[in-house]
């Protein structure tokens, strides 16, 4: 077992080596977040820096007003109090518009990083292939959108102020101490080995947990997306309370998960006061016996203790800070996961282009297989010219869907080659094959939004006239404009606010505006009554008058348009030739077709 | 998109008022509530050790040191290490105080959520963006938990201590004590601004956070067509649009927190500085000793952490109120399609499915349009199937899902056994309606668990039987059997595949009334031939509807009814439609009226 990319990623068994390897994956990417950030980062350090300062000059007037400004006051000298006010003013003022300053600067970066990231996973997730979404799942991919990125958030937001004020405040105190009295500032450094061990060992225990919290969030998203995406078979199944246990499971899972989380914090964070505590006992025994010896000032002893009190205020916070650090990087690495997944169907490195596609397609010794083992299709070749519209009919499971995704590159093959024009498909530049190359899934998937967005997929910049001349020319246009606001109707989450026969119009006109030189199309009237699956065949004549197209219907009306027809069963192709000739014959297709005229009426 | 979110405004509650938002939580906090009570009381009591210390060194200053007393030296460093301890002791417990008891509090509104979303009708549903739930499923309530456990109870803490320092200041001086607590007049005065304007961005973002999850899982449900036309750029670009309003929001609800936070830091700065002048001068004049004037100072200092965290708290605060409107917003939307109070059962029903003068709109139809279902009236006799034809978009779908009350009827009744669906328990309905959808949807389970979602009690035998009658036997070819998982929606199975599951699932559920939207169209021709023989030994002892699109599934039927303008029209033999009806023909027939009869000719010749 690996734990590259998001193998393993459930797994809480990590050995050392495996934990050190996904922490180092995470540092990186982060690492990777925080680099062009660095000049504002920088200056917001500063910003801190400075504010920090005149927030530690105010004690300093307070005691100058008194010290010096009452004197000279009762001699009727007003100077030095006003003076005293007016800085104390000024330092108030600079510290209170830096902090103001720092904190929406830090926003702005903590929010450009998330950005960065949110932006990156999705143009990754987009670039891997269907394989792994079909493994993976889309509750996974949100969940690392939406909770990976909350508790990265969450350290965002709150955690550079802590760091760099503490960081500062800690060690300006530890070199006051030092230079105060040598032996508190050891009795203060030794105080550091208990906290390094108690720091190790929440370290070591809260990375197992983030990490569980994260898989058990996760989770619990995958199935709440799915309940609500199948709500309907839900509820007419009645799933619903054997749902509600099985995400109360969930739910427990992740609380019970959190509040481990929590409790181990609930014993870091004061263990870190009491140390505190002890060394601020430690140094006052110690200086106590040195005072009574006469080895030591009162006011030396007084100071060393304060100091030392002071240190380990900004503790809490720091720990805080450890605390949101430890739960995002248990994040990242999740997030780095998904980041270090390769395609399984890459972009080329050296892309050829093609500017025209004449849409000439070939098989040249394929066989292919969704698993290892399993081959869908075993070896063949094909050649489809261009210009040809072929028809590929045979049994469901046969395997016409998947040659389909073979030609729109969705998989690769496991052998041989995939050719348009005579280029590989792995060659071809991507904007080349999706200009060229457009199939209509068999799923017709339609996007909240307005009828006319979901029909400008096939081209992001079309007009409105195109857009409409599209829908008329598959018969779409009636009823889209029967609708309450017509192309700007929001068709709901899936296209819901649609019927299914509905919705294949519109993918099919998605389609007919793309305008492709190679159109596939995977049993995109199967919803349709007769009349419109008429008026769409009609389209079609005038559509693939000059291109390739692949039509896969179980509807054998279809065929009176093609050039040629496929026959598949079991992955292969057992009948290739011109409609004419294959009903003229006793095979396959003869049979077929005559019990489909059969059916008709 | 407005529409919507104006809808989402309209079932807000009308209090609005940060505390009485919060108030609501009470139902669901209540068992933590008096351990957050005590927590409060535990981190008051801390916060006096803390700063009782500074006390002890006072005293051994003033004692031990002063007299060289080395037994008082262990005695003094004694009592500060047991209140150092007492107060790590302290914090400790403050934690374990509230911190499980608030888990469990979002570990119960998330079950509440959740189980009020299943409950929730369809149309509920068709209106809700899935990214807004789960906002509110997971981001909201983490956000209401952490508040309960630490906002609140330092919330609390914080104004306590802050009052009390007050009155301490008052004590030591009362008019640098009222110059100071009159600073509070400008930022209590700030903060109600800053409540209206916080209020509103962080509403909004956690709104745009909501859509942004949505994108996120549109574009991985609909990733085939993205990749189809290679759109995966144009949806980043989408994306980022969307991201680039969340950030702005969030910037702004950073501005606004800086907002705060200049006054909070620069109000008692001021009021600092004027107490040093005021102070210094009152000293001089000898109305006040340097002594009060030095405790009053250190006092002071100490009470700013806790008026800068307030801006923190109270920032925290809000973000809670409107996570918990948005939770309200889904827990208080009326379900408008519940149990009867008085249910009513049918014992031995043979499952007789009828409807009468049945009305129905979708909720967003325009006024000026009609009824998408004008008065159907249908009966399909026990025992019997009945097709159902009408053009794409004529409601049939539409139809179907009446009849398990995933939409209620706007008029008139549907009934199961004479029995109105509204008077049956959901349950008893839905066990005696079982329905294939014209989209299988699968759920990433295992296959046996897919089929058997209906009757998670069935028998092997009758899995066996349900798989055999929709053709499924290849199942048992996938790599492990029933027990393959299907993958999400069951995207790694064949269309075809894909809805001969859906098939046995309805089947395997043992209906009274089978409901089947058009469950033929991704079959080949022989293969459905094949499912139509086995399908109809099951349908000789049930009742069903079965919506079709082709001839060769009308077959399947007893009788046909046409629907047509909201209406069925006609209802008569598929031979008998197609030689009374011209609508049916229209609807039905691949043939145009020429090619028709020349087909019925030669069929005439032949017999
Ligand atoms: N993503 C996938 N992972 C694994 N196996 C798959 C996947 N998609 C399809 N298969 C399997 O490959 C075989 C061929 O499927 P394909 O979708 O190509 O069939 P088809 O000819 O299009 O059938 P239909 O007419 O039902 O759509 C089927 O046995 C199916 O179970
Ligand atoms: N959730 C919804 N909200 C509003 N309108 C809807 C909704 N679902 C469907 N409609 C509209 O109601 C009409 C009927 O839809 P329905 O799905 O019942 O049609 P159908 O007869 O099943 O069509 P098809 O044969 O294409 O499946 C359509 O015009 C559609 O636009
Ligand atoms: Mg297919
Ligand atoms: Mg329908």
């Amino acid at each position: 077992m690996s734990v590259l990319g998001v193998e393993g990623e459930e797994r809480d068994d990590l050995n050392r080596a495996e934990s050190a390897q996904i922490r180092a994956r995470s540092l990186r990417l982060l690492g990777s977040l925080i680099r062009p950030m660095r000049a504002r980062l920088v200056l917001s350090i500063i910003v801190v820096v400075i504010s920090t300062i005149s927030q530690v000059a105010g004690p300093a007037i307070i005691a100058y007003g008194i010290d010096t400004g009452l004197p000279a006051l009762i001699g009727s000298d007003w100077m030095p109090v006003a003076f005293a006010g007016l800085a104390y003013l000024l330092a108030g003022v600079t510290g209170a518009l830096l902090i103001a300053w720092f904190t929406v600067l830090s926003a702005q970066i903590s929010q450009a990083i998330l950005f960065d990231l949110r932006r990156r996973v999705f143009l990754h997730t987009q670039r891997l292939s269907l394989e792994f979404h079909e493994s993976y799942t889309s509750g996974r991919i949100i969940s690392r959108q939406t909770s990976d990125l909350d508790a990265i958030r969450e350290l965002l937001d709150s955690g550079i102020n802590q760091l760099v004020q503490g960081v500062l405040y800690m060690l300006f105190t530890a070199v006051a101490l030092f230079l105060l009295d040598v032996e508190s500032g050891f009795i203060l450094l030794a105080s550091l080995v208990p906290l390094a061990a108690l720091t190790r060992w929440f370290q070591v225990r809260s990375q197992t947990m983030f990490r569980r919290t994260r898989v058990a969030s996760a989770r619990l998203i995958v199935t709440f997306v799915e309940t609500m995406t199948g709500i309907r078979a839900v509820k007419a199944f009645r799933t619903e309370k054997r749902n509600e246990a099985e995400f109360g499971g969930l739910v427990e899972e992740y609380r019970a998960t959190n509040a481990r989380v929590i409790k181990l914090f609930g014993i870091y964070d004061p263990g870190l006061v009491l140390i505190g505590n002890v060394a601020v006992a430690v140094v006052l025994l110690v200086g106590g016996f040195r005072v009574v010896d006469g080895g030591l000032e009162i006011g030396v002893l007084l100071a060393a203790v304060l100091y030392t009190r002071r240190f380990f205020d900004p503790m809490e916070d720091m720990a805080m800070f450890y605390n949101g650090y430890q739960s995002a990087t248990a994040a990242l690495e999740k997030i780095s996961g998904v980041l270090e997944e390769q395609p399984s169907v890459a972009d080329p490195e050296h892309p050829v282009d093609l500017w025209e596609s004449r849409g000439a397609v070939a098989f040249d010794g394929v066989e292919f297989g969704y698993v290892e083992g399993r081959p869908i299709l075993p070896h063949f070749d094909l050649d489809i010219p261009a210009g040809q519209t072929i028809a590929l009919v045979g049994s469901t499971g046969a395997g016409k869907s998947t040659l389909a995704k073979l030609v729109s590159r969705f998989y690769d093959p496991t052998v041989g080659r995939v050719t348009l024009d005579g280029i590989d498909l792995r060659q071809l530049h991507p904007k080349d094959l999706r200009r060229a190359i457009v199939m209509v899934t068999q799923e017709a998937y339609l996007f909240s939004g307005t009828v006319a967005d979901n029909i400008a997929i096939g081209k992001p910049d079309a007009t409105r006239e195109e857009i409409e001349a599209a829908a008329r020319a598959v018969g779409a246009d009636t009823f889209i404009r029967g609708l309450p606001n017509g192309y700007e109707t929001d068709v709901n989450k899936r296209g819901g606010r649609v019927s299914a026969g509905q919705r294949q119009l519109i993918s099919f006109a998605r389609a007919f505006l793309a305008d492709p030189a190679v159109l596939i199309l995977d049993e995109a009237t199967a919803s349709l009554d007769i009349p419109s699956e008429r008026l769409v065949q009609d389209a079609l004549q005038t559509l693939l008058a000059d291109r390739t197209a692949i039509i896969i219907a179980h509807r054998l009306s279809t065929v009176s348009i093609a050039d040629r027809v496929l026959v598949m069963e079991h992955g292969r192709i057992v009948e290739d030739g011109t409609p004419e000739d294959l009903i003229a014959g006793t095979g396959r297709f003869a049979q077929l077709h005559a019990s489909w005229r059969e059916s008709l009426v | 998109m407005d529409v919507r979110k104006q809808e989402m405004a309209e079932t807000a509650t009308p209090a609005t008022g940060t505390v009485a938002v919060l108030l609501r939580l009470r139902p669901f906090a209540r068992q933590a509530l008096p351990r957050i009570g005590v927590a409060m009381v535990v981190s008051l009591v801390a916060s006096l050790v803390a700063l009782a210390i500074p006390q002890v060194l006072q005293w051994m200053v003033d004692g031990p040191f002063a007299s060289g007393d080395a037994g008082q030296v262990w005695l003094g460093a004694g009592i500060v290490l047991g209140l150092g301890v007492f107060e790590a002791v302290l914090i400790g417990a403050r934690r374990a105080l509230v911190l499980t008891p608030g888990t469990h509090v979002e570990a119960r509104m998330r079950n509440g959520l959740y189980a009020q979303l299943e409950d929730l009708p369809v149309s509920f549903h068709d209106r809700w963006p899935s990214g807004q739930l789960l906002s509110r499923a997971v981001s909201d309530l983490n956000l209401i938990r952490r508040w309960l456990s630490f906002g609140l109870v330092l919330l609390v803490v914080n104004v306590l201590t802050l009052i009390g320092g007050v009155i301490i200041l008052i004590t030591l001086n009362w008019v640098l004590g009222l110059i100071f607590a009159a600073a509070a007049v400008p930022v209590i005065a700030y903060s109600f601004s800053f409540e209206r304007r916080y209020s509103d961005v962080a509403r909004r973002s956690q709104d745009q956070a909501g859509d942004l999850a949505t994108s996120v899982e549109e574009s991985v449900h609909g990733i085939r067509v993205l990749k189809a036309f290679g759109r995966g750029r144009y949806a980043l670009k989408r994306f980022e649009s969307q991201a680039e309003r969340l950030r702005g929001t969030e910037i702004e609800k950073a501005k606004a927190i800086a907002g705060i936070w200049l006054y909070l830091t620069l109000i008692p700065d001021i009021a600092f500085g004027v107490c040093l002048v005021v102070g210094v001068w009152l000293a001089s004049t000898g109305q006040t000793s340097v002594g009060a004037l030095v405790a009053f100072f250190a006092t002071g200092t100490v009470l700013l952490f806790p008026i800068w965290s307030l801006g923190y708290f109270l920032a925290m605060t809000l973000d809670a109120k409107t996570a918990t409107l948005r939770f309200f917003e889904v827990m208080d939307s009326e379900n408008t399609i519940t149990d009867p109070a008085h249910p009513v059962t049918v014992v031995d029903g043979r499952g007789r499915l009828s409807f009468e003068d049945v009305h129905f709109r979708y909720q967003d139809a325009p006024a000026a349009f009609p009824d998408l279902l004008d008065g159907v009236d249908l009966v399909v006799e026990p025992g019997e199937t009945m097709a159902l034809v009408g053009l794409t978009g004529s409601g049939k779908s539409t139809l179907t899902a009446l009849t398990s009350r995933l939409y209620d009827v706007t008029g008139g009744s549907v009934r199961v056994d004479g029995v109105d669906v509204r008077d049956f328990t959901r349950d008893d309905l839905r066990s005696r309606v079982a329905m294939a959808f014209e989209e299988a949807t699968l759920f990433s389970r295992s296959v046996r668990e897919n089929v058997l979602l209906g009757r998670p009690d069935a028998s092997e035998a009758d899995l066996r039987e349900a798989l055999d009658i929709a053709q499924a036997g290849f199942v048992d070819d996938l790599p492990e059997g029933l027990d393959t998982k299907v993958g999400e929606e069951g995207m790694s199975l064949s269309g075809g595949q894909r809805q001969r599951l859906a098939l046995a699932r309805a089947i395997a559920a043992k209906p009274s009334v089978l409901v089947l939207d058009d469950p033929l169209s991704a079959l080949d021709v022989d293969t459905e031939a094949l499912v139509e023989a086995a399908l109809r030994r099951v349908l000789a002892r049930t009742t069903a509807l079965i919506v079709a699109h082709r001839p060769s599934t009308v077959a399947l039927a007893d009788r046909v009814a046409l629907l047509q303008d909201g209406r069925v029209t006609a209802v008569g033999t598929h031979a008998e439609l197609l030689a009374t009806n011209e609508h049916y023909r229209f609807v039905i027939s691949s043939f145009d009226a020429d090619e028709r009869s020349a087909a019925l000719n030669a069929e005439e010749v032949s017999s």
